[in-house]
């Protein structure tokens, strides 16, 4: 009655009663991002990766491991994953951040911070979407949009929400 | 048996307040106040398209907005999480952890050059770090135009001293959201920033010096309101 069963404790060697583990805090809740916010034809660059110099390609980037230098990704979309830590200067279509970001953004659609997101950077973007808790130091440029029939397709990383509105608690939220 | 024990841990969790600081507000929630010096704000900056605004609170996404709608250019820094950057520590002459202000005023407020038409102070000089309020003025009068708006606000002594750091929310032309923010003190876990010292109006005046005038609003919830202009 009072013994546990040899399965448990083979599962679990290092923790004979689960009730007084203490649970760890966390400043940053590392959120992973939901399914539908990646397509599947995504490159994937893992959070064991370390980049130094230039990253440039045609299709759109999830990355969750270390960039050092610059990122060019000019008519695609990047997303930092949770794990993500960038030193680099980034042009893309679209940026979604959940990881750190250090450096300046330049989009040709919009960025967005997660809540996760820490960015110590410049932006200059069309669109911004910023949920409460992300922390963001530097300037903000809205650049206007120059022609409305730019936006082909759905964004890559986008949530079924309209650009800017409807993340709740971002305060962009349609009053 | 396992539940019992299971029910008991779950007592004893509820008893100790569920790691809840005690009298705390709850986080994420807001209140609104009138302010009639962020109207008099909006006022003076209204009609004019492309003004750099400077925000020095917690990042505020609806603040973002309104003023990027605007056409305007924002510049945020939440100079109070800044300032609590544990690496910024360093030990002062009696021992004592203080901010290495050289440091901070070296890696904070680079502007770039860019002239600041207005700035939203909110009441971070009441959080900040006694040594680092009057050299963070002194760099705002020097990154703003002559003619530039600063909007600030300063506890009065019977706002009590658990009045929490909070985020401000424009909403709309004459008021604000409160959000009690937490922030992460040296020993890694985020925490309500209490008050730090009230400044009566000599002081505000003493701060604000080099500055050309000064309004002052009394406001109903002990919050002094000062339309500085440079």
């Amino acid at each position: 009655m009072w013994k546990a069963r040899k399965e448990d404790e083979q599962a679990k060697p290092s923790t004979p009663n689960p009730t007084f583990t203490p649970v760890p805090k966390e400043v940053r809740p590392v959120e992973s991002p939901k399914s539908h916010d990646m397509r599947s034809d995504v490159a994937h660059i893992g959070k064991s990766v370390i980049i130094k110099g230039e990253l440039s390609g045609s299709e759109d980037l999830f990355l969750d491991g270390e960039v050092e230098g610059t990122i060019e990704l000019e008519r695609n979309a990047l997303m930092v994953g949770p794990n993500g830590r960038i030193r680099a200067h980034i042009n893309a279509r679209e940026v979604v951040i959940h990881g750190k970001v250090d450096g300046n953004i330049k989009c040709t659609d919009r960025v967005e911070l997660r809540r996760t997101a820490v960015l110590v950077g410049d932006i200059a973007t069309q669109r911004i979407v910023i949920e409460d808790g992300a922390f963001f130091k530097g300037a903000i440029d809205i650049q206007r949009e120059a022609k409305p029939e730019e936006k082909k397709g759905s964004p890559a990383f986008a949530a079924a929400a309209p650009v800017g509105a409807g993340v709740p608690g971002s305060g962009f939220e349609k009053k | 048996m396992g539940t019992v024990t299971q029910n008991l841990f779950k007592l004893f969790r509820n008893s100790s307040g569920g790691g809840q600081e005690k009298g705390s507000p709850e986080p994420g929630a807001r209140s609104r106040r009138h302010s009639s010096g962020f109207k008099e704000f909006m006022r003076t900056v209204s009609g004019q398209e492309e003004l750099c605004f400077l925000d020095l609170g917690a990042t505020s996404a609806s603040n973002i907005s309104t003023l990027t709608e605007r056409g305007s250019k924002i510049y945020t820094e939440d100079l109070l999480a800044s300032a609590s950057d544990p690496d910024l520590m360093t030990l002062g002459e009696d021992g004592t952890k203080v901010v290495d202000v050289d440091r901070f005023m070296k890696e904070n407020l680079a502007f770039r050059g860019q002239i600041l038409d207005a700035v939203l102070f909110w009441d971070v000089a009441d959080y900040l770090p006694e040594p680092l309020v009057k050299p963070v003025i002194e760099k705002i009068f020097c990154a703003m135009k002559p003619g530039g708006v600063l909007l600030a606000f300063f506890h009065t002594k019977d706002a009590g001293p658990n009045s929490p750091y909070s985020r401000y929310h424009f909403a709309g032309d004459d008021a604000l959201d409160l959000q009690p923010v937490r922030i992460q003190n040296g020993s890694g876990s985020p925490s309500f920033v209490k008050l730090q010292r009230v400044f009566n109006n000599r002081h505000i005046e003493n701060l604000f010096r080099d500055f050309s005038s000064l309004k002052f609003f009394l406001a109903r919830d002990n919050i002094r309101e000062v339309l500085v202009i440079r």
